[in-house]
């Protein structure tokens, strides 16, 4: 018997041996990181060459947070079509997108691979807070640009000890922002409902609103909050219903979203005035409650939608759908994420342009220094700044209101660092 | 009595034999963190703590006979014990292990209680509950977790005399805790408790007539159990340097579960086979198939569970009992008698033959000891 | 609106959520009763149907025809699992079985996201919009229809586990493959059946909710877990105890979650597992099940 055992346990070590063999790389290797020379000199010119930038990104492509994995096709699009137009400056892209299935240790096992094993520029992007929160320390370490991240928690932007890691959309805080300053000017009594999802993403908006309406005469008088593993969210609806409230924030993900609103909708003796946040404002999520039960509802946004038909001859609008059609024919041009990806890789394309050295201190630095850059798929009135002090690109969201078949944008962007000053850590 | 048989009859060639695997063994995993790339190094030491988790919940499942749903969240309980000491009260790494391991062991011992009445299904799905419960609770400890943003911690460093890189140093920190975990798990199922436990896996009245202690037994299967999840879990505070309630839902429960029976259930290596399939597989389907890894995922499993009912660890044995229906029998390999008595692989007729939940029989003295048996936990049935 | 009002409402959405989770739960139990097994992609095969149904429709099929034809297909798809499936894994540990569920579950959900995206589908309601009031409380007429079909599905099962010779037959099977094997069952095609009905019913429940929760492929995935604390609550072996099983669960969630403070509503899912615990712990069968009886 213990012989056996014993043999089994060498047959064990050898498999493990030869898989990790199979996999090819020694450890020597990865002391092929490259420098380079003259007026940039002793910077890091790892994955980049005259020819090629390598970029790597992880996305859950699989489990729970699938829908957004999506996000990736977009990217990669856009980059295909960069290519065929010539590449970034002259180099070709090899972009990379690696599944994380929305677990931060599987994102920190891609993060590695992508650095020490596909030598990447940089790590763009990593997709949601769990996640980036996972690997940045490590990505930092590396010295490893994080730029444009794919989620909205406010901490990329105020933290001083990551200055390889960068958001790039309006922190959910701005977001909030914006819905305060509405409700303010328009509803300055207004006694709110929060429903809101208990995360990073949930309690951030909340929270970024509660400060934003304090001292105000708004006030928050009941709030309810779901899992993202929950069925439904018609429970909580029907608490938010008895608080007789006269505004319902809705800080929802698509699925969710699409249920407080038929939620609302059904509930004929409350009818609050529904705001939903950008992550649920999509066409696509409206549509299956039926537009006639949605008129009137308020979101905020900074990017065009695709499925709105306003920018339908809008040419960055068509250069997008032709693409999508042509790089990526089973993505659907229509659904946001996608035009998100495209917008988030145009707007990394604008800053490697900037780069004042083909460096990876060259792009950490190109995107702490946006002034006004002006991305096509942004909404006119939103440019991306950065400066000392504020390593927020976007801070500029627009209101707008559900009617007929489309939102219709009202009221003038809202720039929220201007209006309330840069967000607090 | 078979282990007693062994030790005494140990023939010197065999017991040098085993001393140089065991040496080679070490040497190649020693050797392992300075050949291959240090991302490389880092999935083998994920290997490792996933491999201390599942022989953990190999104790319930494969030797105990009871299905556990929810030992993600002892595995979470484990990394937040952890997490928490580092953030709050900067005790140093060493120190939370014990701490880890105890209340771990506490835990699993409270849990371990209520597992006396429940059997089967029903045990499995109160356990589900709790892993279900866990992470919204985390989340409303706010001030204790850092709730919904968890907490980032220091991950292992190397001491500056050891010479070596992070992944290199944290990679045999790791090696040696899982090492002492997966000895640990063997001596337990070779002394009493072990013996008891399968005692009562096999037939439960029996083993209490012959004065088995069924409450006290079961109840701490639970608790050694939870204990090896929340070794794990500390570990892997140690190695990822970030803890966040939803890394630990109950999807991660299913996979401990699931890895554990791709491995090999009672088996002493299947934990590791099952560890590797975890870490590997996700990664080997989506360069298989980019745009729906999940698809690959699932065939893989579904595929494993074909060719290797009882596991990838019954596997040799399954093969060579093939081999040997094929040929004549030799004489010399008495030991080696192939775990299923019926062979294995799709059986073109299943009318035939026997029931289709026959299970391989558990009670065959000349299998308990190592052999994945593929213990039965069984539901409540009429 | 008085208190009283307000709690009558509250009870209501926790009828509403528990008939999802009940009408899950008939088809964890149906396939527990045949097979004797857990089905972990239940849900998934469920949602599956439902993306059937919605592209029937799509495609231009009146719903009532869809319907039909989206019960016969899962089915037959259910038949087909177990046949391509599940067959192969037969002689296997229980567990190797239930493992094989989850690979199938973790296919079925990708699949599904290959093919139909993850984006939220519109799915034809088959009840009228609006509801009716009474005494104050709004009753949804989808919230009414979903606990009628639930009822009437759960009376089918409980006839058919009662008083027809299948009844008989499938609980010989689930109890004991091998004897009654001997007896001259023929314990393939019992185990065949088992799964068509049990995906038929899934299919059922997933119409039925699929208005309410909206399609995409982790539409299941949550309710799955209730679903199983329904079963676990009712017994795995009752139709009724799944369906009060599923109520209970919905209404004790809801009002722990809109009165209990201290609980709210992100701490609610802990109710149903506390409830579930002490009944199991007075009668580890579950409210309806039977006591086990074995033969040592």
């Amino acid at each position: 018997m213990r012989k056996t055992t014993a043999w089994r346990a060498a047959a064990v070590a050898a498999a493990a041996l030869l898989t990790a063999t199979a996999c090819g790389t020694q450890r020597g290797h990865d002391d092929q990181d490259t420098a380079a020379g003259g007026a940039c000199k002793g910077q890091q010119t790892t994955g980049i060459t005259d020819k090629t930038i390598t970029l790597g990104g992880i996305y859950p492509l699989s489990g729970p947070a699938s829908a957004y994995g999506t996000i990736s096709k977009g990217v990669a699009a856009y980059f295909r079509y960069v290519d065929d137009k010539g590449g970034i400056d002259g180099r070709k892209v090899r972009f990379i997108v690696r599944d994380d299935g929305y677990q931060p240790p599987k994102a920190v096992e891609e993060a590695r691979r992508l650095v020490e094993q596909e030598k990447v520029f940089a790590v763009f992007q990593t997709l949601g807070t769990p996640s980036t929160a996972a690997v940045w320390d490590y990505l930092n370490q590396q010295k490893v640009p994080q730029p444009f991240v794919a989620t909205g928690a406010s901490a990329w932007g105020t933290d001083a000890k990551h200055p390889w890691t960068i958001g790039w959309q309006p922190s959910y805080v701005a977001e909030a922002r914006v819905y305060a300053k509405y409700l303010k000017e328009a509803r300055p009594k207004a006694r709110v409902a929060v429903l809101y999802q208990n995360d990073d993403f949930g309690k951030d908006l909340l929270g970024g609103f509660e400060k934003a309406v304090a001292g105000s005469g708004i006030k928050v008088v009941a709030k309810e909050s779901y899992e993202v593993t929950d069925p439904s969210v018609s429970a909580q609806m029907a608490s938010l219903a008895r608080s007789r409230a006269d505004v319902l924030l809705d800080v929802t993900t698509p699925k969710f979203g699409s249920q407080a609103l038929a939620a609302d909708a059904r509930n004929t003796r409350w009818n609050p005035l529904h705001i939903v946040n950008n992550v649920a404002s999509s066409t696509a999520v409206l549509q299956p409650v039926g537009f006639k039960n949605v008129q009137g509802v308020v979101s905020a946004t900074y990017f065009k939608d695709p499925a709105d038909p306003r920018w339908a001859n809008d040419p960055e609008m068509k250069t997008y759908t032709s693409a999508l059609h042509k790089y990526a024919p089973d993505a659907d041009p229509a659904n946001q994420f996608n035009a998100y990806g495209w917008a988030v890789a145009s707007s990394l394309h604008q800053a490697l342009d900037t780069m004042k050295c083909p460096t990876r201190e060259g792009l950490r630095d190109a995107v702490r220094h946006l002034k006004d850059v002006k991305v096509g798929l942004l909404l006119p009135g939103v440019t991306m700044s950065t400066g000392p002090g504020d390593a927020f690109p976007l801070e500029t969201m627009q209101l707008m209101r559900f009617k007929g078949q489309r939102w219709q944008l009202f009221g003038k962007p809202v720039d929220t660092r201007k209006e309330f000053g840069p967000p607090a850590e | 009595m078979r282990t007693i048989v062994t030790t005494l009859g140990t023939d010197r060639v065999r017991r040098l034999r085993a001393t140089l695997t065991v040496l080679l063994a070490a040497a190649a995993a020693g050797y392992v963190p300075f050949y291959f790339a240090p991302f490389q190094v880092f999935q083998l030491t994920m290997v490792l703590l996933y491999a201390v988790a599942l022989s953990g919940l190999n104790l319930l499942v494969g030797f105990g006979g009871q299905i556990s749903l929810g030992h993600g969240a002892f595995f979470a309980a484990g990394a937040y014990t952890a997490a928490v000491m580092l953030d709050r009260h900067d005790t140093g790494h060493l120190a939370t292990l014990p701490v880890a391991a105890a209340g771990c062991f506490l835990l699993g011992l409270g849990f371990g209680v209520p597992a006396l009445r429940l059997r089967g299904l029903y045990l499995a799905l109160v356990t589900l509950s709790f892993a279900v419960f866990l992470p919204p609770l985390l989340k409303r400890l706010e001030p204790l977790t850092g709730g919904s943003m968890g907490l980032t911690v220091e991950k292992l460093q190397p001491p500056a005399w050891s010479g070596l890189a992070e992944d290199q140093w944290t990679y045999f920190v790791v090696l040696v805790v899982t090492t002492v975990a997966l000895l640990l798990a063997r001596n337990l199922l070779r002394s009493r408790v072990g013996r008891a436990l399968l005692a009562l896996r096999d037939n439960e009245s029996a083993a209490e007539v012959m004065g088995v202690r069924l409450s006290l037994h079961k109840t701490l299967a639970f608790a050694w159990s939870a204990m090896f999840a929340g070794v794990a879990g500390c570990l892997y505070t140690w190695v990822i340097g970030f803890v966040s309630p939803d890394s630990f839902s109950f999807v991660l429960s299913v996979t401990l579960l699931a890895g554990l029976v791709v491995g090999g259930l009672a088996s002493l290596y299947g934990p590791l086979l099952g560890a590797a399939f975890v870490m590997y597989v996700p990664s080997v389907s989506q360069d298989l198939d980019e745009a729906a890894p999940g698809v690959v995922f699932g065939l893989l499993i579904i595929a494993v569970m074909y060719v290797a009912p009882t596991g990838l660890a019954g596997l040799p044995g399954r093969v060579r009992g093939l081999v040997a229906r094929r040929l004549p029998r030799p004489a010399a390999a008495p030991d080696r008698t192939p775990e299923t008595g019926s062979p294995p692989d799709a059986r073109p007729e299943p009318q035939a033959g026997d029931g289709p939940f026959a299970t391989p029989g558990p009670a065959d003295p000349a299998v308990v000891d190592a052999e994945p048996v593929g213990a039965p936990p069984r539901t409540e049935k009429e | 609106m008085s208190v009283v009002t307000d709690l009558l409402q509250q009870v209501v959405e926790g009828l509403g959520s528990g008939a999802v989770y009940a009408s899950l739960a008939l088809a964890l139990v149906l396939i527990h009763r045949f097979t004797g097994i857990v089905n972990f992609a239940q849900g998934e095969l469920a949602m599956l149907s439902t993306y059937v149904a919605w592209q029937l429709v799509a495609s231009g099929m009146p719903f009532w025809l869809a319907l039909p034809v989206t019960l016969a297909v899962s089915f037959a798809g259910g038949m087909l699992v177990e046949r391509l499936v599940i067959r192969p894994v037969q002689g296997a540990p229980e567990l190797t079985v239930v493992i094989v569920t989850v690979g199938l579950f973790i296919f079925v959900n990708a699949l599904a996201g290959l093919v139909w995206s993850f984006t939220v589908k519109d799915f034809p309601q088959p009840f009228p919009d609006g509801g009716l009031y009474l005494a104050g409380v709004r009753l949804d007429w989808s919230t009414l229809g979903m606990i009628a079909v639930v009822a009437v599905v759960m009376g089918l099962l409980y006839l058919l586990f009662q008083h027809t010779s299948i009844g008989l037959v499938m609980r010989a099977v689930a109890g004991n493959p091998a004897s009654a094997r001997l007896s001259g069952i023929r314990v393939g095609r019992v185990l065949m059946l088992g799964w068509g009905l049990a995906a038929t019913v899934g299919a059922v429940s997933g119409v039925l909710v699929a208005p309410v929760l909206f399609l995409e492929p982790n539409m299941m995935g949550g309710v799955l877990v209730y679903a199983f604390a329904a079963a676990t609550l009712g017994g795995f072996d009752s139709p009724v105890g799944a369906v009060v099983g599923g109520l209970f669960v919905g209404v004790a969630e809801t009002l722990t979650g809109a009165y209990v403070d201290v609980i709210g509503a992100d701490l609610k899912v802990g109710v149903p597992l506390v409830i579930i615990l002490a009944v199991l712990l007075v009668r580890p069968q579950g409210l309806f099940g039977r006591a086990a009886v074995e033969r040592a």
